[in-house]
């Protein structure tokens, strides 16, 4: 499948061009709706609003982050192993570029494109290419749904595993070790319904573009020299596969902030996801403005990453 | 880079017999014999599709759901949705009466089912229109004109394409208030970045090939080279393209209309998923409110997902037989 986001602008100079154009268009968005002169919203759950807003669910935003990115580390490290030797380099860019992907770790769903993809067709790719498939084509928060009335409320006899939504049980003090467990808990089913999500999405990013090399004279070049299949995927298919997925990846580190209004929502996760379904349901124009003009710069910081690594991990972009 | 090089539409098969089937006359007009060929071409392509299976099992899930969609006044009356005539008790458990169930009114969750097909495919196809006309005078005029159009225009596709969709898309439906036809336009106006970067991508390849330059030569001005060179060159790419569109437009309109952005005078898979949601379905376990909806968009998105990657590999010969 060709991914619904190619390759984004490759210059720096553009994107700040861009967060310019950005921030005057949320401002006169203002104007247009007319709330930019009415002294009501402004004076009663106007900007303090924002900005009390944005202070208390700040704090919360950095915990889910640094937990979600936590659990994909931990949780992919055994696979992590698996996969590193297939893709260690040896050139210094491509050092790199594995020290920056350990850094986001979206392994597991790249383990699976990449041996998906490599072994066409196999029951491995068949299960996996369905599942991914399937995963992508529900909407995140049906999944998340799903999984609550699954494993939070439960079904018939069997119990609800995990609470049903929140950051914390009541009463539950917060600084100490049960707090914690008591957070990780709640934690565990938005984390998983993100997870399975994207994991879905990098497979088959992965998968389509390792699938546009494999066709490449240059593998058929380094076959004909005598190099292990092994060695031809790691050193020659992979690294070129990658530079597609790198973009997406970054792209959806900034979207992971904007596609969690819907997670946070099913989960009540009190983070800016949650706090910008209630200002759209309410409607709070204002806040809803502070919210998104937050997420478009969070997107378009991500992007502007993206396109400096970019530069970086491919020569071709460089000179060009 | 692994676009077929094809000159007609709907067929990547590298053309090894030019000559014309021997029943037809002599003497054709060049569009008669062009026209021919297309055809040959378009049952060239449909035979090759008929034999991918994903694209067959796509293709039928699709039929049954557009049937169903169009047949809905058939199979259910129209007054099945009017809260005020339900009979059944809010939140019932699925019965011989109620198939799936009832929702918040006591209405029949099938019925909502069914009709809710209506929007939700509607404003996937028209969404997807809106998308790929724009996507595709754009790429096709800055692929072809080259320089300064394509700068302007890809300056232009490059700032949508990074500015965050949904945010962008929930400020609109704020803005335009919410209707089907807006749901439409937003998320059409939003998604056609992509399709402008693979229709320019090609029109370029084909603008740089001797013949135009040929045609050129020959006096053919700029509509005629697009219309009749770049166009049936462009046409399978934004035929694929079109058919991924849809299922990501379907889901968006799930997602803005679970946010409260839908229409809310009519039934989509999305507002029952948000009425579902906001009636506390989740938490009292009445599964048969939320699963029903959320089954459908999963099959509809997942056939034009597998209709449209059994067109690539049949548009992409390199992907052929591997």
């Amino acid at each position: 499948m060709r991914s619904p986001l190619p390759r984004v602008s490759r210059r720096g100079k553009v994107t700040l061009v861009v967060v310019g154009i950005t921030l005057v268009l949320l401002l006169f968005l203002n104007q247009i709706v007319g709330l930019w002169t009415d002294w009501l919203w402004f004076g009663e759950i106007g900007y303090t609003n924002v900005f009390g807003g944005l202070l208390k669910t700040k704090i919360w935003l950095f915990v889910l982050f640094g937990v979600g990115v936590g659990a994909f580390i931990g949780g992919n490290l055994y696979l992590g192993f698996r996969l590193r030797p297939m893709l260690r380099a040896n050139s210094a860019e491509q050092h790199a570029l594995e020290r920056y992907r350990m850094l986001l770790s979206p392994r597991i769903g790249l383990w699976i494109g990449i041996r998906g993809a490599w072994k066409r067709n196999s029951v491995f790719d068949r299960i996996s290419l369905g599942a991914s498939l399937a995963l992508y084509a529900m909407p995140e928060f049906w999944l998340g749904i799903m999984l609550l009335i699954a494993f939070g409320v439960g079904v018939g006899s069997f119990p609800g595993l995990f609470p049903t939504g929140g950051l914390s049980s009541p009463n539950t003090q917060l600084a100490s070790l049960g707090g914690f467990w008591d957070v990780a808990r709640h934690l565990f089913l938005p984390c998983l319904t993100l997870t399975l999500a994207y994991i879905a999405e990098y497979a088959l990013v992965m998968r389509s573009s390792l699938l546009d090399e494999l066709g490449e004279d240059y593998l058929t070049t380094a076959r004909a020299k005598g190099l292990r299949e092994a060695l031809v995927l790691r050193r020659h298919a992979v690294p070129n596969a990658l530079l597609p997925t790198t973009t997406l990846i970054f792209l959806n580190l900034g979207f992971v902030v904007s596609g969690a209004i819907t997670i946070e929502t099913v989960f009540s996760w009190p983070g800016l996801g949650l706090l910008s379904y209630e200002a759209l349901r309410t409607p709070d124009y204002p806040l809803l403005q502070g919210v998104f003009l937050l997420f478009s710069a969070a997107v378009i910081i991500a992007n502007l990453i993206a396109d400096l690594l970019y530069a970086y991990l491919d020569p071709r972009v460089r000179t060009g | 880079m692994t676009q077929p090089t094809i000159e007609e539409p709907l067929g990547g098969a590298p053309q090894t017999d030019l000559t014309l089937p021997p029943a037809l006359p002599p003497q054709l007009s060049p569009r008669a014999i062009a026209r021919a060929r297309r055809r040959q071409a378009a049952g060239r392509a449909w035979s090759e599709y008929r034999r991918n299976s994903i694209g067959m099992v796509g293709l039928a899930i699709l039929v049954l759901f557009v049937a169903m969609a169009v047949f809905a006044p058939v199979l259910v009356p129209a007054s099945k949705l009017d809260v005020t005539k339900a009979t059944g008790t809010p939140f019932s458990p699925p019965s011989a009466e109620f198939p799936l169930g009832t929702d918040e009114s006591g209405r029949s969750v099938l019925a909502l089912t069914i009709w809710g097909s209506r929007v939700s495919l509607l404003v996937g196809f028209l969404a997807s229109v809106i998308s790929v006309v724009i996507g595709s005078v754009v790429g096709i005029a800055a692929g072809h004109f080259g320089r300064w159009t394509d700068s302007v225009l890809m300056r232009v596709t490059d700032w949508f394409l990074v500015i965050p969709f949904l945010p962008l898309a929930i400020v609109l439906a704020t803005v335009l208030g919410p209707s089907l036809a807006n749901i439409a336009f937003v998320i059409g106006i939003t998604s056609w970045p992509g399709t402008a970067r693979i229709v320019r991508a090609q029109a370029l390849a084909v603008t740089s090939r001797p013949y135009i330059e040929r045609a050129r030569a020959l006096g053919a001005g700029d509509w005629h080279l697009i219309t009749r060179h770049v166009l049936p060159n462009v046409v399978p790419l934004i035929f694929a393209n079109t058919v991924l569109i849809v299922a990501v437009a379907i889901l968006s309109e799930t997602t803005l209309a679970f946010l409260g952005l839908g229409d809310p005078l009519r039934v989509s898979w999305g507002s029952m998923l948000d009425s579902a949601f906001t009636q506390g379905a989740a938490s009292i376990g009445a599964w048969w409110y939320l699963v029903p909806p959320g089954v459908a968009i999963l099959l509809v998105v997942l056939a034009f997902t597998m209709i449209g990657q059994a067109l690539e590999s049949v548009l992409n010969p390199r992907l052929r037989g591997r």
